[in-house]
C-alpha cells in the first residue's frame, strides 16, 4: 500500500481498538500520524540524509502539517521556543543527525532553563551504523542528556507510537521541557503493523506534579494572614500553569504588593494597581530594596535565580518564605522556605486564596510608590524622557508602547536592549513576553519572533535585537522571506556589545576589550531578503518610523540608532545584595 | 514505610540555616526504570556539581524491571538532599533516598590473589582466613583467591596481611546497603508493580544484521 494513499485514511484512527484494522505503515508515517493526534500543527525543521524518510513522507501531509524551513537548525529549536512560548503548545523541531542535532544544543539549553515545551525529533544513521563514526554521526542522546528533560533513541519502528506519546507527555507535563528524540534511519523506513495512536497521561516512574499537602496550604495561609508587609515574587510558572486568573484573584484579594521575574512579565499587566514592577539585577528599584524589607516573601513559580536575588546570604534573611513551585527540587535550593507549598500552583492557588483573609495592604504598597518616585526621577525620566542628545532604547520602547498600546508580543534578545524592553515594555496580555531568560542566547529574537508569530498568528510580533545579537542569526530572515510570515524587527543598534561594555565600564577601568563590533547596512541585508525597512537616528523621526513599521504590510526591519554608552540602570552588581541597588 | 527515619527527598529542610558543619558518608538508595543511558544521566547530575562518587553500585533489585542504584558520596547533608532531589526529577527514576552510615547497614566484597606456594609455606592460611572471615574462592597451582565481605577497613586490614607475601592482585566491589528502616519497603514496590506492570524492552533487531540491512 502506498503512504499517498493510505495517509488520509489512517489519520481516522485515532485509538486503537479491536474493530479497527491494522495498517501496514513506515516508521516516518507513523511519526507524523502521531504528531496530528497531538495537535500539532507546525514544525520547524531543516533536512538532511538521516532525516530523508520522515521529510518523504513529509510531502503527503502538507495539508496537515505546516513545515517552516529554517536557514540554521538553531534558528529552528528557538523558532520552537518562540511557538511554544505564545501558543502555549509543544514546539516541534526537526533536525538531522550529526551537525544537524549538535545545532540543536544551544536551544535545548535554553529551553531545559526556561522550562519550554519541545519535542526535537533528529534523524540518525542506520542502527547497523552506530558506533563506527559513520558520515554525520554523533551520538546525541548523551551529547543532549544535560539539556533535555528526557530524550531517547528509536532504533525500531514499532516503538514509535509509544514513544511519541510518552514525549509529547513528559514535555508539556508538570514543568515542561525540551525532550528529543533521536530515530535511526532504519526505524523511519521500516513498515510495521501500525495499530493507531494512543496520548500518554501517565508514566509509571514519572510524577509530573507533587501531591498539594493542605497542611502546607493552611501555614502558608496564617503566615500570610499574620503578615504586615508580606511581598509576591511570581515568575513563568504562573504562565506555565495557565494560571493567570487564579494568581489576579489570589493578589486582589490578599492586597499584596507583588513583583515579577524576567519570565513572568505578563501574567497580570502592567498597569495592575498591586503589580510593584521587575525584580532582579536590572529590575525596578522599591522590589529589590524591600524584599529586604518584608516579613513574608510568597514565591509563586519562580525559582530564585541569581540574577534575582544577588547575594543569598544578604537576601531576604528577616522574611519568611512560603514558596509555590511545582517541582520540589527548587524548593529550598537557593533559598530555604519556611513553608513549602508544593503543587501546580493553578491548583495551589484557589486553595490559597480561598483561606486568606481580604487585606488592604495600601500603607505597604505605597512605600513602593516612594521608591518608584525615587527611581523616576533618577533612571527612569532621563531614560524615557531625555528631551535632547541621542535616542536612548527606553524612549523607543516608550514610543512602541504607546503605538500598539500593551497589546504586542514583544520578544527580545539579550543584552542591554533586553533590559530596556523588559523594564518598560506595556504587556497588557500574558504570553506577550518571549524572552532568553536563563541561558541568554544572543541570536535568540529573530528566530524566536517567527515561532512566536505562528504560535499567535493574530498578534503583532515585534522582535527587540541589538546589533550584536542580530547578526548571530540574521540568517533567518531567509525563513521570513520564504514563508511570507509578518514580523517587525526593531533593532536598537548602540553599536556595541552594550551589556559587556557597561560591565567593562563600570568594572574594568573602560577598558573596552572587543565590544566594539561593527554591523553591516541591515536595511540593505533585510532588502536582501525582500523585507523592507528603514534605519533612523533622529529623535524627530521615531514615531513616524514606529507607525510605518508596525501599519507595513508583512515583515519590517527598522534601525534605530542610539546612544552608544549608555548604561542600564538601576543595576544590583554581581556580588551585593538586593538592598545595594545602584541608581547610577 | 515511615518516612520519619528515611531521608526522604520531600522532606522539607530541619530548621536551622546552612549546612551542617561537617561532610560525611551518604548512601544515597535510587530505585528506577532499566532504561538505557541513566547511568549517564544520574552521573551528570553529580559531575555537573564537581561532587566524586565515593562508590556505585547498580543491579536488579528484587522487583523484576526496577533496578536499584546504591551511591555513595561525601558530602553535607544539604547539598545531598538537593542532589536526590535533582535525581529524583528524571522521568525514569521512582524514588530516591539517602542515608547516613548509621542508618544502614553496608559491605563491600573484595577478592585478593596471591601466590600459592608463597601463601602454602609462609603462612598459618586457616588461621588467616578464620581471622579475617575470608574464604579460599579457587586454589590452583600457581595462585590462590580468598574473599573477603566487610566494611573498609575490614578488608583494608587483610590488603596490609597479604602485602609482605606478595598480593599480586586485589579487586574491591562497590558498597551494597541495606536501609534499617526499610520495612514495608519491598510490599509497596511489589504492589507498586502489581498495579503498573513494567513493559518489555523491545530488542534491537538491527544491530547484528549489518549488511542485511537496507542503506544508502
Amino acid at each position: 500500500m502506498e503512504t499517498q494513499t493510505i495517509a488520509p485514511e489512517i489519520s481516522e484512527i485515532a485509538e486503537p481498538s479491536a474493530t479497527v484494522p491494522t495498517v501496514e505503515v513506515s516508521g516516518s508515517v507513523a511519526l507524523l500520524e502521531a504528531l496530528i493526534v497531538e495537535g500539532v500543527d507546525t514544525i520547524f525543521g531543516y533536512p538532511g540524509g538521516a532525516i530523508m524518510p520522515i521529510y518523504d513522507a513529509l510531502f503527503d501531509y502538507k495539508e496537515k502539517l505546516n513545515h517552516i524551513l529554517v536557514r540554521h537548525e538553531q534558528g529552528g529549536i528557538h523558532a520552537g521556543q518562540g511557538y511554544a512560548r505564545t501558543s502555549g503548545k509543544v514546539g516541534v523541531v526537526f533536525a538531522t543527525s550529526g551537525p544537524g542535532a549538535t545545532n540543536l544544543v544551544t536551544g535545548l539549553a535554553d529551553a531545559q532553563i526556561d522550562s519550554t515545551p519541545l519535542v526535537c525529533i533528529t534523524g540518525q544513521v542506520f542502527a547497523h551504523l552506530l558506533g563506527t563514526d559513520a558520515f554525520q554521526e554523533t551520538d546525541v542522546i548523551n551529547i543532549t542528556t544535560p539539556v533535555t528533560k528526557w530524550n531517547y533513541q528509536v532504533t525500531d519502528a514499532n516503538e514509535i507510537p509509544e514513544v511519541i506519546a510518552k514525549a509529547f507527555y513528559i514535555a508539556r507535563s508538570g514543568r515542561p521541557g525540551p525532550v528529543l528524540i533521536d530515530i535511526t534511519k532504519n526505524a523511519q523506513i521500516q513498515k510495521f503493523e501500525f495499530k493507531g495512536y494512543t496520548p500518554c497521561n501517565h508514566i509509571r516512574s514519572y510524577r509530573p506534579k507533587p501531591i498539594v499537602r493542605p497542611e502546607y496550604i493552611q501555614q502558608a495561609a496564617e503566615l500570610i494572614n499574620s503578615a504586615k508587609k508580606p511581598f509576591i515574587l511570581f515568575g513563568q510558572g504562573v504562565i506555565l500553569g495557565n494560571a493567570e486568573q487564579e494568581f489576579k484573584a489570589f493578589v486582589e484579594k490578599s492586597g499584596i504588593p507583588a513583583a515579577w521575574t524576567v519570565l513572568g512579565a505578563g501574567a497580570i499587566p502592567s498597569d495592575h494597581p498591586l503589580n510593584v514592577g521587575m525584580l532582579g539585577m536590572h529590575g525596578n528599584y522599591g522590589p529589590n530594596v524591600l524584599t529586604n524589607d518584608c516579613d513574608v516573601l510568597i514565591a509563586i513559580g519562580m525559582r530564585f535565580d541569581d540574577r534575582v536575588t544577588g547575594r543569598l546570604d544578604k537576601y531576604a534573611k528577616q522574611a519568611k518564605v512560603v514558596h509555590l513551585d511545582i517541582d520540589p527540587a527548587e524548593i529550598d535550593k537557593n533559598v530555604k522556605s519556611t513553608v513549602p507549598v508544593w503543587g501546580d500552583c493553578k491548583e495551589t492557588l484557589p486553595l490559597l486564596t480561598a483561606l486568606i483573609q481580604s487585606n488592604d495592604h495600601s500603607a505597604w504598597v505605597q512605600k513602593f510608590a516612594e521608591y518608584t518616585r525615587q527611581e523616576v526621577e533618577a533612571v527612569i525620566e532621563k531614560e524615557l524622557n531625555p528631551g535632547t542628545g541621542e535616542m536612548t532604547m527606553g524612549e523607543v520602547i516608550k514610543q512602541l508602547n504607546e503605538l500598539t498600546k500593551g497589546e504586542a508580543v514583544i520578544v527580545t534578545d539579550v543584552g542591554q536592549h533586553q533590559m530596556v524592553a523588559c523594564r518598560y515594555a506595556q504587556l497588557n496580555k500574558t504570553r506577550s513576553n518571549v524572552t532568553s531568560g536563563g541561558l541568554g542566547t544572543m541570536g535568540f529574537a529573530l528566530p524566536a519572533a517567527i515561532g512566536a508569530k505562528f504560535g499567535a498568528q493574530e498578534r503583532t510580533v515585534v522582535a527587540v535585537i541589538g546589533d550584536g545579537g542580530f547578526q548571530m542569526t540574521l540568517q533567518e530572515m531567509g525563513t521570513i522571506m520564504q514563508s511570507g510570515i509578518d514580523v517587525k524587527i526593531l533593532i536598537l543598534n548602540n553599536r556595541f556589545l552594550g551589556m559587556v561594555r557597561q560591565w567593562q565600564e563600570l568594572f574594568n577601568e573602560r577598558r573596552y576589550s572587543f565590544v566594539d563590533i561593527q554591523s553591516p547596512d541591515f536595511v540593505m541585508v533585510a532588502k536582501g531578503y525582500g523585507i523592507d525597512g528603514k534605519c533612523i537616528s533622529e529623535r524627530a523621526d521615531l514615531q513616524g518610523a514606529l507607525k510605518e513599521m508596525l501599519d507595513h504590510k508583512g515583515s519590517y526591519l527598522l534601525e534605530v540608532m542610539v546612544t552608544k554608552e549608555n548604561n542600564v540602570f538601576p543595576m544590583v552588581p554581581q556580588g551585593c545584595s538586593v538592598s545595594e541597588i545602584r541608581l547610577k | 514505610m515511615s518516612d520519619q527515619n528515611n531521608k526522604n527527598t520531600n522532606d522539607s529542610l530541619s530548621s536551622g540555616e546552612g549546612r551542617s558543619e561537617v561532610k560525611q558518608e551518604f548512601n544515597i538508595t535510587v530505585y528506577t526504570e532499566n532504561q538505557i543511558g541513566l547511568l549517564n544521566r544520574i552521573a551528570i547530575i553529580f559531575t555537573r556539581r564537581k561532587i566524586n562518587i565515593d562508590s556505585l553500585n547498580t543491579s536488579p533489585s528484587e522487583i523484576d524491571k526496577i533496578h536499584r542504584f546504591n551511591i555513595v558520596i561525601t558530602e553535607h547533608e544539604d547539598v545531598v538532599r538537593k542532589l536526590c532531589r535533582q535525581i529524583e526529577k528524571q522521568v525514569e527514576v521512582l524514588k530516591v533516598y539517602y542515608h547516613t552510615n548509621a542508618d544502614v547497614i553496608w559491605q563491600e566484597l573484595a577478592l585478593y590473589k596471591v601466590s600459592t606456594d608463597v601463601i602454602a609455606e609462609q603462612v598459618s592460611v586457616e588461621r588467616l582466613l578464620r581471622e579475617n572471615g575470608a574464604r579460599a574462592v579457587v586454589i590452583r597451582k600457581d595462585y590462590t583467591v580468598f574473599e573477603t565481605t566487610g566494611h573498609r577497613e575490614e578488608t583494608d586490614a587483610l590488603i596490609k596481611i597479604l602485602q609482605p607475601y606478595g598480593l599480586i592482585e586485589f579487586v574491591r566491589s562497590a558498597r551494597v546497603a541495606i536501609i534499617k528502616d526499610s520495612e514495608g519497603f519491598n510490599a509497596k514496590l511489589r504492589e507498586f508493580e502489581r498495579l503498573e506492570p513494567g513493559e518489555d524492552v523491545i530488542e534491537n533487531e538491527y544491530l547484528n544484521q549489518g549488511q542485511k540491512v537496507f542503506s544508502m
